[in-house]
């Protein structure tokens, strides 16, 4: 129950200076500027883009700084801003075979059309703290090397010549894509509505899940066919012009999981896929996102539902962070008039069940 | 004025200036436009204004459309004192980039005045976008694995 309750105006308002001061923290200190957090922190601000839901790097730094580094609290400002806006339009959708590739990885060919991309990766690294990083040494620019373009080819599609493969995910031809932002969470959902639920998921939520499938709830036999992080470019139709606008670039995230078998009698086996998209670099996140897409689609395959990743009201009903918090932090909110019924109910229980035992003590005797 | 037309040339030209437009920081297209000083006067007739688009891409990559999530747009709307109308719809929250973009999608309908935005601004930025670009793939391609295989056993 919620009744209105007055007081507090100084105490808050008092609080929040607090907060502003402790956000600032010792003044000799330079403040970080947005810039500094966009080019040196840009995982935190892609990440908080992903779960934000929102692409806009200078906004994202913006929540890590106001929010001090929390990073799910940084991702409720950024989900608090967009509501304000009006939205222009849907793009054409992305063209990732197009992407101009920074990293492509793939473990399931060691030679393909485009190879093995290692791009800014942590991978082999020795995870050793780097004392040189903290005194702020300079950094050499990165080696070049020329070499002719060569198209990175999508590994789904090294499989698909052969058949090896189920196709990329269509849906009939007259669907038109859901939309979490404009229509209530409805179950069972499309795989597109589950996509998009999944790419604005808490990351650690979803890396759990796609964990435990690993570890035996859902099992369903993984290979990264490829991940591949880089710029593609955003396309809209606008209705002052014949032709699609470009808006410009932006950087995604892509994993596209190859799984164990399926077949029938009429269709001979195929590898089945899990996808992952996502804003920004974050291959964890795109990677998870991959393996629950493909846990998801238990009941398209006929498997049994037997484990929490492959249970898509638990899972999507979950993931997102912003919802979870909400329900979660509300706690600490006053509940004092809950509370005090709760007080009253126990003190009675109490007082009846004392009644009770006298009463048999009575009667016993 | 001429007429916004369907499909033809102009219109190419125009969605090809819009992606580089698009491609480049707005400082660099700042200083080129001033470097140009090409005198044009445009009122503003909408905007600049902010506003989100929900960005899609495709299961598996091919297949049918989802929403992945929104991203801001800024866009602005210009007319020349002669009458063309031009557009920008430009990523992010510059107002002063999309006016300018908007300025030059004007001009590059002006038969008078589109050579000298293509050669001052446009070829200029192009060579920019794909110096940029360039510089990328060499850096990535740097990083590319070079497998050697070891001999091994007898044969």
């Amino acid at each position: 129950m919620y009744v209105a309750v007055k007081g507090g105006e100084t105490a808050i308002r008092n609080a929040h200076r607090l907060l502003d001061d402790r956000r600032r923290g010792d003044r000799t200190v330079p403040s970080i500027g947005l810039d500094q957090i966009v080019e040196q922190l840009a995982l935190a601000v892609d990440r908080v883009m992903a779960e934000g839901s929102l692409y806009d790097r200078e906004l994202a730094a913006l929540a890590v700084k106001q929010a001090r580094g929390d990073m799910i609290e940084a991702i409720f400002l950024v989900r608090a801003y967009r509501t304000t806006l009006p939205r222009f339009g849907y793009t054409r959708p992305v063209d990732t075979a197009a992407m101009l590739v920074e990293r492509r990885v793939s473990a399931t060919y060691k030679d393909l059309p485009g190879g093995q991309l290692l791009g800014p990766t942590f991978d082999y690294t020795h995870r050793l703290l780097d004392p040189e990083l903290a005194g702020g040494a300079s950094v050499p620019e990165p080696e070049q090397r020329s070499e002719p373009t060569e198209a990175v080819m999508r590994v789904s599609a090294i499989l698909a010549n052969e058949g090896l493969i189920e196709a990329d995910g269509e849906l009939p031809q007259d669907h038109r894509p859901g939309d979490i932002t404009r229509e209530p969470l409805e179950f069972p959902l499309e795989r597109d509505t589950r996509l998009q639920a999944l790419a604005r998921g808490d990351e650690g939520f979803m890396l759990a899940l796609a964990y435990s499938t690993q570890r035996g709830y859902a099992r369903s036999h993984p290979f990264v066919g490829e991940v591949r992080i880089g710029e593609v470019e955003l396309e809209l139709e606008v209705p002052e012009l014949d032709f699609a606008v470009p808006l410009g670039s932006i950087r995604v995230t892509e994993c596209q999981m190859v799984n164990q078998f399926k077949g029938s009698s009429k269709v001979p086996p195929q590898f089945t896929r899990g996808y992952g998209l996502v804003f920004g670099q974050s291959e964890r996140k795109a990677m998870a996102m991959a393996l629950c897409d493909r846990a998801l689609r238990a009941s398209e395959f006929g498997e049994d539902v037997v484990a929490p990743a492959q249970d898509e009201e638990f899972v999507i009903s979950h993931s997102d962070n912003v919802q979870a918090t909400g329900f979660v932090e509300h706690l600490k909110l006053p509940h004092y008039v809950d509370f005090q019924a709760e007080l009253d109910l126990i003190r009675r229980m109490r007082a009846e069940q004392a009644d009770a035992a006298s009463e048999r003590k009575e009667a016993a005797e | 004025m001429r007429h916004v037309n369907r499909s033809g040339n102009l219109g190419e030209a125009r969605r090809a200036a819009m992606a580089v437009l698009a491609a480049v920081p707005a400082v660099q297209l700042h200083r080129c436009w001033k470097e140009a000083a090409i005198i044009a006067e445009a009122e503003t007739l909408r905007g600049p204004e902010t506003g989100l688009v929900a960005v899609r891409g495709r299961i598996g990559g091919g297949g049918a459309p989802f929403n992945v999530g929104e991203a801001t747009v800024t866009r602005a709307t210009v007319r020349l004192a002669t009458g063309e109308v031009g557009h920008a719809y430009l990523l992010g929250r510059d107002g002063e980039r999309a006016r300018l973009a908007a300025t030059v999608d004007a001009l590059l309908q002006r038969a008078d005045k589109a050579g000298e935005v293509e050669e001052q601004v446009l070829v200029p930025l192009r060579a920019l976008q794909a110096a940029q670009e360039d510089r990328r793939r060499a850096e990535t391609a740097a990083t590319k694995v070079d497998f050697f295989t070891v001999a091994r056993g007898e044969d």
